[in-house]
C-alpha cells in the first residue's frame, strides 16, 4: 500500500484553543479514505490545515514533498482538490465563472465534468446563488474535477441534501475515485462504508484510529466510543 | 434654472472626484477588508506631481497636462503597490494595526508634502481650455467639470470592464465574496491584493490630477480632506461595489453642491453640505445597512 498523503503531527491552535494536537494518519493511493468523527472532532479543520488555510505545525507529505510550510495556493497547484463544507461556491458568479475560476491548467476537463454533470452545461450562466443545494455540490465537486489533482478533499458532500441527491453524489463520488484518491470527510457513516476501504478516525482533535474501514466496522465499541453511534451490520 | 444647471453639473464634478478616490477604497475594503486611511495620500501624491510637472515642463498644453496626468497616475500607482506590499501585506489580518499603519503613513506623507511644498494653497496653471466654460442651457459651466466627469465615466467604464472580463477581475469579484475559497482553489489572492491596491491608486491619484484643475490650486491636506466622503461615499454606495460607489458619489456630490448653495442663500448657513452628506448616510444606514448596491441586509 503506497502513501499518497502523510500527515505527522499536524497541530492547529485557533483563536487559543488547541483545535488539533498530535494528528498523524497517512492516506494510501488509490479509493477513498474517510475522515470520520463527532461534530467538533476536527475534521474540517484537519483538511484546512493539510491545504494551509489555517496556521499549522507538522508535516503534510504529498507523494513524498513535504507541502507543510507553502502557503494555501502553493499546496493547491501540487495536486490537491478541495470540494468545501457547505457546497460553497461564489453565489455572485455564474456556474460558468464559478468553473472558469478553477481553471489551472490550460486544457481543464470541461468533457469530464459535463459528462459526470450534464445539467452544468445547461446552467452555465446562471448564478451560484440561485441553484439548488445538489447544482451548488455539484459545481463544488466540478471546480475540483476540472484538474488532474492527486487528491481530492471532499468535506461532507452529503449535508444538507435530499435523499435522492445524497444517492447521486455519492454515485459520483465513487466514480470519481476510481481515477483519484480521495480523503472523505463525512458525517453519515452508511455513506463512508459505501465508498471507502480505508478509515481515519478524529476524536477531540487526536487520531482515534487509522486503518482499514472493515475493521472500524466490525468495533462496535470502538464505533460508539468515537463516533457516538451504532452501525448497521453489513449487508451479506 | 441657469442655478440650478450649473450646480448639477458642479456637483456631477465633484461626485466624479469622490467616485475617484472611491472606487479604491471600495474594492480595497471588498476584497482585503482593509480600511486604507492612506488612500487620500494616493491623491496628494497625484495632485502634486501634476502640478510639479505642469510648472516645470514646456511645450504644448496637451502635452504638457497628458505628461501630467500620465506621471500623476503612475507615482500613484507606485505609492499604493508600496504601501500594500510594505505595511498592509505584513499585517495581513491584523485589522487594528493596519488602520494605525495607514493612519500613520497619512499624517507622515501628509507633513512630508507640507514640509517640502509649504502648508499654503499654491495656484495651478490650468489650461486655457479648462478655464473656458461651455454653455448648458443658459449656464456658463467650466470646462473642467465636463474633464473630471469624463475621466471618471471613464474609470467606471475601465473597471467594469476589467472586472467582468478579465481573469483577475474574476478573482477579485470572487475574492470580495470569499478570499479563502479562492485561495483554495490555487490562486495566489496576495497579488489580487496588489493589483487591486495599485488601480486604486492610479484612480485616486488620477483624481489628484484632476482635482488640480476642478480646484485651481493644490495644497497638501487635499486628499486628507477629501478622504472622510469617500469613505461616506463607500459606505452608502455599499462596500465592495462599483457601481454602487458610483451612484453614492453622484448622490453625494449634487446633495453637497444643493445643500451648500440653498443652504447658504435660504439660512446663511454655507456648510449645510456636509450636514446633509451625514443626514443621507444616516438614513442609508437605517434603511439599507449594507449600502445601495448592498441590498436591504
Amino acid at each position: 500500500m503506497t502513501a499518497l498523503l502523510e500527515v505527522r503531527g499536524l497541530r492547529v491552535a485557533l483563536g487559543g484553543s488547541r483545535i488539533l494536537d498530535d494528528v498523524s494518519f497517512t492516506v494510501p493511493e488509490g479509493g477513498v479514505t474517510a475522515l470520520l468523527g463527532r461534530n467538533g472532532a476536527g475534521k474540517t479543520t484537519t483538511l484546512r490545515a493539510i491545504l494551509g488555510l489555517v496556521p499549522r505545525s507538522g508535516q503534510v507529505v504529498l507523494a513524498g514533498q513535504d507541502v507543510g510550510r507553502l502557503a494555501a495556493h502553493e499546496v493547491v497547484r501540487r495536486g490537491i482538490g478541495y470540494v468545501p463544507e457547505n457546497r460553497d461556491v461564489f453565489s455572485g458568479l455564474t456556474v460558468a465563472e464559478n468553473l472558469r475560476l478553477a481553471e489551472r491548467m490550460p486544457q481543464p476537463r470541461y468533457g469530464l465534468v459535463y459528462e459526470l454533470f450534464p445539467e452544468l452545461r445547461d446552467r452555465a450562466g446562471q448564478r451560484g446563488g440561485t441553484l439548488s443545494g445538489g447544482q451548488q455540490q455539484m459545481v463544488a465537486i466540478a471546480r475540483a474535477l476540472l484538474n488532474p489533482n492527486r487528491i481530492l478533499l471532499v468535506d461532507e458532500p452529503t449535508k444538507g441534501l435530499a435523499p435522492m441527491v445524497v444517492r447521486r453524489v455519492i454515485e459520483v463520488l465513487a466514480e470519481v475515485a476510481r481515477n483519484v484518491t480521495v480523503l472523505l470527510v463525512e458525517q453519515n457513516l452508511e455513506a463512508a462504508r459505501g465508498l471507502a476501504r480505508h478509515a481515519i478516525v478524529l476524536d477531540h482533535g487526536t487520531t482515534a484510529y487509522a486503518g482499514p474501514f472493515a475493521a472500524l466496522a466490525g468495533d462496535a465499541e470502538r464505533i460508539h466510543r468515537h463516533l457516538g453511534v451504532a452501525l448497521a451490520p453489513a449487508d451479506p | 434654472m441657469t442655478t440650478v444647471v450649473l450646480l448639477g453639473v458642479t456637483g456631477l464634478g465633484l461626485g466624479a472626484l469622490y467616485f475617484l478616490m472611491a472606487s479604491g477604497l471600495s474594492l480595497t475594503y471588498g476584497l482585503l477588508r482593509v480600511l486604507n486611511f492612506a488612500h487620500g495620500v494616493f491623491l496628494t501624491a497625484g495632485a502634486y506631481t501634476a502640478w510639479l510637472i505642469a510648472t516645470r515642463i514646456g511645450g504644448p498644453d496637451g502635452v504638457r497636462d497628458a505628461a501630467a496626468v500620465a506621471g500623476a497616475i503612475v507615482v500613484g500607482g507606485i505609492l499604493a503597490a508600496a504601501v500594500e506590499l510594505a505595511l498592509i501585506r505584513p499585517l495581513y489580518r491584523r485589522h487594528i494595526e493596519q488602520v494605525l499603519a495607514t493612519v500613520g503613513v497619512a499624517l507622515a506623507l501628509g507633513a512630508l508634502a507640507e514640509g517640502i511644498f509649504g502648508a499654503d494653497a499654491r495656484p495651478v496653471p490650468v489650461p486655457a481650455w479648462m478655464r473656458g466654460v461651455t454653455p448648458v442651457l443658459g449656464a456658463a459651466v467650466p470646462n473642467s467639470r465636463f474633464v473630471t466627469i469624463a475621466a471618471a465615466l471613464l474609470v467606471l467604464v475601465g473597471l467594469g470592464a476589467f472586472l467582468r472580463f478579465t481573469r483577475w477581475g474574476l478573482v477579485v469579484r470572487a475574492g470580495v465574496e470569499n478570499r479563502e475559497l479562492v485561495r483554495a482553489l490555487g490562486i495566489d489572492v496576495q497579488r489580487a491584493f496588489t493589483l487591486v491596491f495599485t488601480l486604486g491608486g492610479v484612480a485616486a491619484a488620477l483624481g489628484g490630477a484632476l482635482s488640480d484643475g476642478y480646484f485651481g490650486t493644490v495644497d497638501p491636506q487635499r486628499g486628507t480632506a477629501m478622504l472622510i466622503y469617500a469613505f461616506i461615499v463607500v459606505v452608502i454606495g455599499g462596500l465592495g461595489s462599483i457601481v454602487g460607489s458610483a451612484a453614492a458619489a453622484v448622490l453625494v456630490g449634487l446633495l453637497q453642491q444643493f445643500a451648500n448653495y440653498y443652504g447658504s442663500v435660504w439660512w446663511g448657513f454655507p456648510s449645510a453640505g456636509d450636514l446633509a452628506i451625514v443626514l443621507l448616510l444616516i438614513v442609508v444606514l437605517l434603511v439599507r445597512p449594507r449600502g445601495l448596491a448592498g441590498g436591504p441586509g
